[in-house]
């Protein structure tokens, strides 16, 4: 069969093309960041426009928050030194800074679910209290569940790991998830900066 | 690989003829358009009626140019360099030109820049008009499927038919309306006399108009609003200022006036139209001296005095209200005067005894999926709420 | 056709694949499986096509129901009920289950081929996309039957294609009319955004060895910039999906306006959704355009850079004009001076692209084949749709023509006379290599006629109830407001449309089994796609293509003259 030559050879050399997972990874985090961004429009349009109810002021406080916000950011750390393990082989390594991620995700999510038990429990703050309460817990939640998904995913990366069926030439797909973990992240500085700084002024 | 080149002469001259056909039409139906049809927003009668129909002309000048001149020069390309038959080989190959590509960007900016500007100053000159110490206030409640109205400086609230006060240049009376909905979005729009504003719940929105032309004005709800969106139609009656004052002040009239002494409340303080003092239009009625004289059912007979009883012990009252009476629903129109007005239900029907005594029996043989039900009442107490109806002038 | 000195045929055929694609069929039972289970884009796109052209019979048939209930005054052929039904249905099924799926699925069949590639970047997630985008079709139609609605029997949406709120809150629309069209729609959304990463990464990551970015054809460029703006505009979709659904069953207050909720904030999110939807139905078209009419007129697309440029530039401008839906809504005179501006600024790309277009015609040498046809219909509707659109930037001339039928007339023009014509054209045009067969001309030209004496009696003449205070969305109207005649004339030209929609429906079934062979290049084309069999093997190319221009068949058919030395 024939291919349809037409200049043989010298394009061979330097023909490069972007990795398919970082594009796609890509893309999908610009998706993700349009929700973000509508459920973030939402919560500041309906900043203090209750007609009764809780208020940010009232019921949040941003000392509880910081400890399991640092677990979160700091994940971030720990899944770079992941990455980095990875790629030079150091699968020990790679496992080690893998679990710690893990762990530090898991802990974000149980401050999630003592500040929300606090809140429900004690302030009586539901998602149908109020609009404070429908764009906090959409908001907070939205976010949540990205962490749940991306820890699911982690978590079976790992068991692969447990397994050995991990191996040196995954990195590729390894720093892929790595970019959603950052993504997770860096939404988290948004909700954050919003709902506990901006909106309890 | 095979190309079938076609004769195609018969194509052109059909495309030309087509692309012609299209324009004249639209020019032809265009002039259709001018002919006062009672809702064409090419008759306007109010000053930013006006301003938007000017605009709009020099638009539609700005944009027939443009496609005269666009389809022109398509035409002319489709005809002239069409493939000859038996001709297999390829023109030249050209594949941009700066100078040319520079041009057609640069002349639609031009051309933007001139819109804009002539938009803008509609824009501004009508939306921000100020208004005037002279003004009428009017509110506008948009219902499912019906128009509240109420004029706050005059106590007055009435459904569905809007009048407005001439305004001239000699005697500039603009009404400046605010526009509320006590449910989901409606839109008003009457096109004669202005532009539509949106009618949202929990927002006030503002819009003026200043009738300058006496006369019966149509139009009706412009956002989907439900199963009778189509029915929410709206008649604005510009009077004179004679005539606009005498129907305020008949407006103002409570029932009591009218209605049978020994049950009218004269000497209460009336509720909903009130020309009595500074009584808001919603209050409750005080209920201490009615107990007393209300008999305890009506009799037989069909007339007005039975009909109210039946009115006033069935549950129209728990959404319609008769200023005079005790009752104050807010819920469906304001009948304390329906009987000034031209039709019933929002323009479903018109405002004849027969007909208003099919609406109270079943609203839905004229607008199904509106929200008054049928109240299942036997035929003669219809006929005795009819008669009650037809007193309420 | 090619330079006689050089026998171009033999040239090209001898580099092409000959292995024949449907040798030792299987059962029945085998190809249906091997259909539902496929990952192939081909077979894919097919599937995304032939759904879509499913439900465009669909909705055309509740256009026909929409167009007789409107044929006269006062009718009651359908009760209000129904007709709220039938125009919300038809809308968001026009849109979503028609439009998005084809478009979608011509992507997914010529993306690859274009650039060389043996598949999409990410062929498992192509096949989710399609299967959710089919599953949210039939949810969205299973609500004719399931559930119960505002009236009793049946609960399709009755909320209109845009579904404002609060009408969509549960105190106004009990039962499940709004959350068929919310789920059904979200899940579409996912599938819609999966095919966008899908295109994007393809694009990008797997063009043949020579294919540089400005060396791609225009149709894959202006398919990652519709893919871009699916990324962007649809999320905002879901995102207020999901939060109606909060307000529906988690109490929450969103859109509830007794607790504070705002209606204005929905028609918002909405827009800054629905405006650059219809950017995305539109790129796909202009796509077609860019491929087709060079062509037919034997010249090369004229501008390629300026080309590339305006449809990112329309890509990036079109998600700054949302709220010129919202001129009436109650925005600052500032606000709707903003909108304004950047709506009329969108017609610049845009008219770039036109003049482009007919720059491309110019001077070369014609040939009238259907999908020309097709092609030179769409040049001159496009133009008066961008017209009305420029028009109804016009703020304060929106007052008045907003909600009425000159927008409907308006988008209609752009989406039937620009989008779905163009899609005719793609059909005509692409309908040999996806099945090795030609569709009959004659038919077509049948097709083409009826399909714009069809249009042009419905929707020119659409414009003027719109110009004399017609609302949209009614199911009935007053006898003495002056649009009697006008709507009778507007129904009677949809039927002929319709007409026109089975004759192709007819051709494409006969020419299927009848029609004549096609051979790899019956239009004598330059892209990659007409550079293997037709239909294509599964596997696209035996061996990746190389290429060093813009048209690299022209090169191959043109050696003396090849676009290499020009670019």
């Amino acid at each position: 069969m024939a291919t349809i030559p037409l200049e043989h050879g010298h394009q061979d050399a330097a023909w490069r093309l972007p990795s398919r997972g970082t594009v796609a990874m890509s893309c999908l985090i610009t998706a993700e960041s349009a929700i973000f961004t509508i459920f973030v429009v939402a919560y500041l349009y309906y900043m203090g426009r209750d007609v009764q109810g809780p208020t940010p002021k009232g019921v949040l406080e941003i000392l509880p928050v910081i400890p399991y916000t640092v677990c979160l950011l700091s994940s971030s750390f720990f899944i770079w030194l992941a990455e980095r393990a990875i790629e030079h082989g150091k699968m020990a390594a790679f496992r080690l800074w893998w679990a710690v991620t893990v762990a530090l995700g898991l802990a974000f999510l149980y401050g999630t679910y003592a500040e929300w038990y606090k809140l429900i429990v004690h302030d009586h703050l539901t998602i149908g209290t109020n609009l404070f309460g429908t764009t906090y817990y959409s908001l907070v939640g939205l976010h949540a569940s990205h962490v749940i998904v991306g820890l699911i995913m982690m978590l079976f990366v790992l068991a692969f790991s447990l397994f050995g069926a991990v191996r040196p030439e995954h990195a590729y797909r390894v720093k892929t998830l790595a970019l959603y973990w950052h993504f997770v992240d860096a939404v988290w500085v948004v909700v954050f900066t919003v709902v506990y700084v901006v909106s309890r002024q | 690989m095979r190309m079938r080149p076609r004769s195609s002469r018969w194509f052109h001259r059909s495309s030309s003829a087509v692309a012609v056909f299209a324009f004249l039409s639209l020019l032809a139906q265009a002039s259709l358009a001018h002919a006062s049809l009672p809702g064409s927003i090419f008759a306007p009668h109010s000053t930013p009626a006006r301003e938007e129909h000017q605009l709009s002309l020099f638009v539609l000048v700005i944009c027939a140019l443009i496609y005269i001149g666009v389809s022109a020069l398509l035409i002319y390309a489709l005809i002239r360099f069409r493939a000859r038959p038996h001709d297999n080989t390829e023109p030249p190959q050209v594949f941009g030109s700066l100078q040319i590509e520079l041009s057609w960007t640069i002349i639609p900016i031009l051309i933007i820049v001139v819109l804009f500007l002539g938009t803008a100053r509609v824009l501004f000159s009508v939306q921000d008009a100020p208004e005037p110490p002279t003004a009428l206030d009017v509110t506008v409640i948009g219902h499912q499927f019906w128009w509240e109205f109420r004029y706050p400086k005059y106590n007055v609230v009435t459904a569905n038919e809007l009048h407005l006060p001439l305004s001239t240049q000699a005697d500039p009376r603009p009404s400046f309306l605010k526009l509320t909905s006590a449910d989901v979005m409606h839109s008003f729009w009457v096109p004669q006399l202005g532009g539509k504003t949106d009618v949202l719940p929990n927002r006030v929105n503002e819009m003026w108009m200043d009738p300058l032309q006496t006369g019966l004005y149509v139009g009706q709800c412009a956002q989907f609003c439900g199963a009778q969106h189509a029915k929410m139609l709206l008649r604005v009656y510009v009077d004179s200022p004679e005539d606009f004052d005498k129907w305020i002040k008949n407006q103002q009239r409570t029932q009591a006036e009218l209605a049978q002494p020994h049950i009218a409340m004269a000497s209460m303080p009336s509720p909903g139209n009130q020309s009595a003092g500074p009584v808001p239009p919603n209050s409750p009625p005080t209920h201490g001296a009615i107990a007393a004289t209300i008999p305890a059912e009506a009799g037989d007979a069909i007339n007005a005095r039975n009909g109210q009883l039946v009115f006033e012990q069935q549950s129209c009252i728990s959404c319609h209200a008769v200023a005079g009476t005790v009752a104050n629903g807010r819920y469906g129109p304001d009948l304390t005067h329906l009987m000034s007005r031209v039709t019933i239900g929002a323009g479903a029907a018109l405002n004849t005894p027969g007909n208003l005594e099919a609406w109270i029996a079943d609203p839905s043989t004229f607008k199904p999926g509106c929200l008054m039900p049928a109240m299942h009442l036997s035929d003669r107490q219809n006929a005795q709420i009819t008669a009650y109806l037809l007193t309420l002038k | 056709m090619a330079d006689q000195s050089l026998p171009v045929g033999q040239r090209v055929e001898a580099a092409l694949d000959r292995t024949p694609v449907h040798s030792g069929r299987g059962t029945y039972l085998e190809v249906v499986h091997s259909w539902i289970v496929t990952v192939d884009h081909k077979k894919l796109g097919i599937m995304y096509i032939a759904y879509a052209l499913v439900f465009l019979l669909v909705a055309g048939a509740e256009a026909m129901l929409i167009r007789i209930q409107l044929i006269k005054p006062l009718n009651d052929f359908l009760s209000p009920f129904t007709f709220n039904r039938m125009f919300t249905m038809h809308g968001t099924t026009m849109v979503f289950l028609v439009g998005m799926p084809i478009l979608f699925g011509f992507g997914n069949y010529l993306v690859p081929l274009m650039i060389g590639a043996r598949d999409m970047a990410f062929p498992r997630l192509n096949a989710f996309s399609f299967w959710i985008s089919a599953f949210a079709g039939i949810l969205l139609y299973y609500s004719f039957i399931g559930g119960v609605g505002l009236s009793g029997t049946g609960s399709a949406p009755d909320i209109a294609w845009f579904a404002y709120a609060p009408l969509t809150e549960k105190a106004f629309s009990p039962g499940h009319t709004t959350d068929y069209w919310a789920i059904a729609i979200l899940a579409s959304g996912v599938g819609s955004i999966g095919t966008a990463i899908n295109i994007i990464a393809t694009v990008f990551c797997m063009r043949c060895k020579g294919m540089t970015l400005m060396r791609i054809p225009l149709l894959p460029w202006l398919y990652a910039v519709m893919s871009f703006l699916v990324l962007v505009a649809v999320s905002p979709l879901t995102a207020c999906q999901a939060m109606l659904l909060v307000d529906r069953y988690l109490g929450g207050h969103f859109f509830d306006t007794q607790a504070g909720g705002s209606a204005i904030l929905w028609a918002h999110f909405f827009w800054i959704f629905g405006h650059p939807e219809v950017y995305v139905l539109v790129l796909p078209a202009f796509a077609f355009a860019n491929e087709i009419i060079p062509v037919f007129s034997r010249k090369a697309i004229f501008g390629y850079p300026a080309m590339v440029a305006a449809s990112v530039g329309i890509g990036f401008i079109s998600l700054g004009v949302w709220a010129h839906h919202m001129f009436t809504i109650g925005m600052t005179s500032f606000g709707n001076a903003f909108f304004t501006l950047s709506t009329m600024l969108v017609a610049i790309p845009t008219g770039i692209k036109t003049f482009n277009w007919m720059a491309t015609i110019w001077g070369g040498k014609i040939r009238f084949e259907t999908p020309m046809l097709f092609s030179v219909a769409f040049l001159f509707q496009w133009v008066i749709a961008g017209l009305t659109g420029v028009m109804l930037s016009i703020s304060p001339w929106n007052w008045q023509l907003h909600n009425s039928y000159f927008v409907v007339a308006h988008f209609h023009y752009v989406l039937v006379g620009a989008i779905v014509f163009m899609i005719f054209a793609a059909i005509y045009y692409w309908y040999p290599k996806m099945t090795g067969r030609m569709l009959n001309d004659k038919l077509g030209k049948w097709h083409f006629w009826l399909m714009v004496i069809g249009f042009h009696v419905t929707f020119d003449t659409m414009h003027f109830p719109g110009l004399l205070g017609m609302p949209r969305q009614i199911y009935t109207y007053q006898p003495d407001r002056g649009w009697n005649t006008l709507n009778f004339i507007v129904s009677i030209g949809g039927f002929i449309q319709g007409i026109a929609v089975l004759i192709l429906v007819y051709n494409l079934v006969h020419s299927y089994f009848r029609g004549e062979d096609a051979g790899p290049d019956p239009w004598d084309a330059w892209t990659l796609e007409w550079a293997t069999a037709s239909p294509p093997p599964a596997y696209n190319f035996a061996v990746e293509p190389e290429v060093a221009s813009r048209r690299p068949l022209w090169d191959l058919k043109h050696p003396e003259d090849p676009d290499s030395a020009f670019e």
